[in-house]
């Protein structure tokens, strides 16, 4: 679809910075012309150089990979930078991710949430070896593995499936769908010695995986198409058994 | 990320002679070749150890697979003993297939893995605060005066070491691959102290694969993988000029793209013109495994199938192979306690033109050896400091002074408008073609850029987070940094590697065989002082050549075939010695390692 020429987009805004508190939130406009191929990164630059230089959002690679840029688009989490206006109507109207510390306007602190659930849930391979002979040929994998690995792997940290989970805006101990995610990552790697119970012990109550009601807007939202649904769904189904059987063995060979 | 591992068949052979041979050559003789040593021979070691951290580099599967090589399908038959090991794949420039990968997300796999291991060792992490200025005194660094880019307060980090990491300076260019911040403020504040020399700032990369119009990176390894550029009319046009096609080095491959268009064959668009990268001899299968994040790309935001459509490209600034110069141990020549690693340093493995793939290698080599450096360096009782809080206090303020006087209200110069002429003359001035007239074109209107930028004035007035005020003291900085850039491609009146000028085309060692060097005298200055760190024939192990591909007209330097003929006695006098045995008498580098990094490198082909 082609967008129609020189259609005026309007954007509307969400503005606020907690530090500046007796400037109360309010929604400010700001009119600008659509360009061809434009993106919300290219917009909302636009309007900081020419209109309003105070205006706060964060971008660092533009380019969709980075995962800086998540915010409220229209009603639904995205990443702006690789938002194309043309797919959206004229009045566009963002709001930072919920879920997070607000620093100002669309910027929000991922970075210390994520810090907190990967402390919280160990998200680091946790190996046999500590110091494994650098100048020796590498372990090996089965090269389907290490696709099934990078598959989970990809997740960029940008917290929109944290904003679209109704769980995680309601109990802020809830590791949510990147959580989970991380941990089924770890769970199917054979470099990480944990077995099921040592998962257990990390996400088997109701700030872990038997918190996820199953609405499942971390999945429609995930702008890295990770499959969230089947390993929230898989990762329940392991951590039910080993809650179920307490003292059996469940832990996986690896 | 570039490590001799050798397990594809394609890689047969490979090993640290071969790779330290290609970096030199890439980088055109500009690179120190003790320090590429240290990096060829930890690389693989790099590799391992981030498999061990978790990366999930991808496998070599035994058995045929069909490729595609030089636009013709082939099959390729990998070994039964590599199979599981990593992976390689062909990138620019490399006589061997050599870049280990994650599909196409290597570095952020590598990314990960490193913060993983971070936060398990429970290494503190201060997001969102940056550098203004290095505290120093007596030619020794303590630390840095930081800002909180969130609340805005200043304070004094103070520190036995200060590391700069602080990536490239692509933001001195309207286009680039570079993410929005790297805008090289690292390499700014080390400018600054007058003391810590940054070196072959002239050098910037141009990448050939682009996205056209907005410059986000297609990667290398579209072309490695058998991808083709191809004109206005489709026709394949590398084997026109080199004989290694698309995959000459990225500096020749630019300029040849730019020659193109110029003979009127480029594509026009609204734009601007450009030309074709081609994926869709890969097939759909290919690409949604090992080509998934150009997909995305291209999908998200062009709205095309690169399986079915060609992809619009056209060079853009990429990499800066300068940097905050520094000793093979990481450390500045200029201010002790003052190291810095990655794209931010010259530590100078890539010379005047990196490979694909160095500079993901570059960044955990230099953090396994110069982070060892500096744990040995703090360990050392020599390193100890004693810093008067009088004059912590005098930087805080000197830092403090400069944001008043930018929110006080009197100066009108839009920061905004200065930054975007200064990436305006970088592109057209200091671009992949310079010639003598258009750098000191460049070199005087960016001094009055700098002058103008001391009467920067900030709208919003907030002493907190204030995207204004950021803009306003980083391009003060960034246009000091584009000022080195101009000045020593102006002062360099020869071509080697990514600088290239039309009034000297011939790469010439007998003048030109030496690193420059930038210093800031003084802050009143409008212009770095140069100086010049020539490099030893006598002492290089591979002395300089032609490259194997691009220009052969280089003028020799008058050491070059004396060493040659000193080389060439040593192998005879070492005909029966292993190639270890050989490469030290040349050129002894193993001191230089820390200890835990001197051991062989074990390959199928090689035992240790």
């Amino acid at each position: 679809m082609k967008a129609a020429a020189g259609r005026r987009l309007t954007i509307i805004v969400l503005r606020y910075n907690p530090r500046e508190p007796e400037c109360a939130p309010h929604m400010q406009s700001y009119t600008i012309e659509e360009a061809d191929g434009m993106t919300l990164y290219i917009a909302l630059n636009e309007i900081h150089e020419r209109q309003d230089p105070s205006l706060q959002f964060d971008f660092v690679c533009r380019a969709g990979v980075c995962g800086c840029c998540g915010m409220v688009i229209n009603g639904r989490p995205g990443l702006a930078c690789r938002t194309l206006t043309k797919n959206l109507r004229p009045e566009i109207t963002l709001a930072p991710l919920p879920g997070f510390e607000l620093i100002a306007d669309l910027s929000v602190d991922t970075g210390k949430w994520m810090r907190a659930m990967s402390e919280r849930l160990h998200t680091w391979i946790h190996a046999r070896d500590d110091e494994p002979d650098l100048t020796r040929i590498e372990e090996r994998m089965e090269p389907e593995l290490a696709e099934r690995i990078y598959e989970l792997d990809r997740c960029i940290e940008c917290g929109c499936c944290v904003a679209a989970c109704g769980t995680a805006l309601m109990r802020k101990d809830f590791v949510g769908a990147v959580g989970l995610n991380k941990i089924a990552r770890f769970r199917l790697d054979p470099r990480d010695c944990r077995s099921d119970e040592d998962y257990y012990e990390l996400i088997g109550d109701d700030t872990g995986v038997f918190g996820c009601r199953s609405l499942l807007g971390c999945h429609d939202v995930c702008p890295k198409n990770l499959p969230l649904q089947t390993q929230i769904a898989f990762m329940r189904r392991r951590m039910a058994l080993v809650g179920i059987k307490p003292s059996a063995k469940m832990g996986r060979h690896k | 990320m570039q490590a001799s591992l050798a397990n594809v068949v394609k890689a047969s052979g490979d090993n640290e002679d071969v790779h330290f041979a290609d970096t030199v050559r890439g980088g055109d003789w500009g690179a120190d070749q003790e320090v590429v040593r240290m990096f060829v021979d930890t690389a693989p070691k790099a590799a391992r150890e981030l498999a061990a951290w978790g990366v999930p580099w991808s496998r070599v599967a035994k058995g045929d697979h069909e490729t595609v090589i030089n636009g013709q399908k082939a099959i390729i038959t990998e070994r039964d003993e590599a199979h599981g090991l990593i992976a390689q794949r062909n990138f620019g420039g490399t006589s061997k297939w050599r870049a280990c990968y994650v599909s196409d997300g290597t570095g952020h796999a590598m990314l990960y893995a490193v913060s993983d291991q971070t936060i398990a060792a429970n290494i503190p992490v201060h997001e969102r605060v940056e550098a203004l200025a290095l505290l120093h005194d007596g030619g020794r660094c303590f630390g840095a005066i930081v800002r909180d880019l969130v609340s805005g307060l200043v304070s004094a980090y103070v520190a036995k070491a200060t590391v700069i990491a602080t990536g490239g300076a692509g933001r001195l260019y309207r286009v680039t691959t570079n993410a929005v911040i790297c805008e090289g403020i690292g390499a700014a504040i080390a400018l600054e102290t007058g003391l810590a020399p940054l070196s072959n700032m002239e050098a910037i990369q141009f990448h050939p694969t682009a996205l056209f119009p907005s410059g986000i990176l297609i990667t290398e390894g579209c072309r490695g993988d058998g991808g083709l550029l191809r004109d206005v009319n489709a026709h394949r046009f590398m084997p026109d000029y080199e004989p290694e096609k698309e995959l000459a080095s990225r500096d020749v491959v630019s300029r040849r793209m730019l020659d193109h268009i110029a003979s009127g064959k480029g594509v026009m668009s609204r734009l601007g013109e450009h030309l074709w990268l081609d994926i869709t001899l890969l097939g759909r299968a290919h690409i949604e495994k090992d080509l998934r994040e150009v997909q995305e790309i291209c999908r998200h935001f062009l709205d095309i199938d690169a399986s079915k459509d060609l992809i619009p490209v056209l060079p853009a600034q990429h990499y800066t192979m300068g940097g905050v110069r520094t000793r093979p141990s990481g450390e500045s020549p200029g201010l002790a306690g003052l190291f810095a690693v990655g794209e931010a340093a010259c530590w100078d493995i890539h010379g005047f033109n990196r490979l694909g793939g160095n500079s993901v290698a570059e960044t955990v080599v230099a953090g396994m050896i110069v982070g060892e450096a500096i744990a040995d360096f703090c360990d050392h009782s020599q390193s100890d400091i004693t810093i008067s809080t009088g004059l912590t206090h005098d930087f805080l303020a000197r830092e403090e002074a400069k944001i008043d006087a930018l929110l006080a209200g009197t100066a009108t110069e839009d920061a905004n408008a200065l930054r975007i002429r200064m990436q305006e003359i970088m592109t057209e001035g200091v671009g992949i073609f310079r010639t003598g007239a258009n750098l000191s074109a460049a070199v005087e209107e960016l001094q009055t850029l700098l002058k103008r930028s001391r009467n920067i004035g900030v709208r919003t007035k907030s002493r907190g987070a204030n995207p204004e005020l950021v803009t306003a003291y980083r391009t003060q900085k960034m246009l000091k940094l584009a000022l080195c850039v101009a000045c020593g491609a102006l002062a360099r009146t020869e071509s080697r590697g990514a600088h290239f000028r039309d009034d000297f085309p011939r790469r010439n060692d007998a003048s030109w065989l030496k690193r420059t060097l930038s210093i800031w005298k003084s802050e009143g200055d409008t212009l770095p002082t140069l100086d010049y760190e020539p490099l030893d024939v006598m002492r290089m192990e591979l002395p300089p050549g032609w490259r194997g591909y691009g220009a052969k007209d280089n003028i020799a330097h008058p050491d070059t075939a004396r060493r040659l003929s000193e080389i060439e006695v040593v192998r005879k006098q070492h005909a029966t010695a292993d190639r270890f045995a050989v490469q030290a008498a040349v050129m002894p580098y193993t001191h230089l390692l820390p200890e835990r990094l001197r051991g062989r490198n074990q390959r199928i082909e090689e035992s240790v």
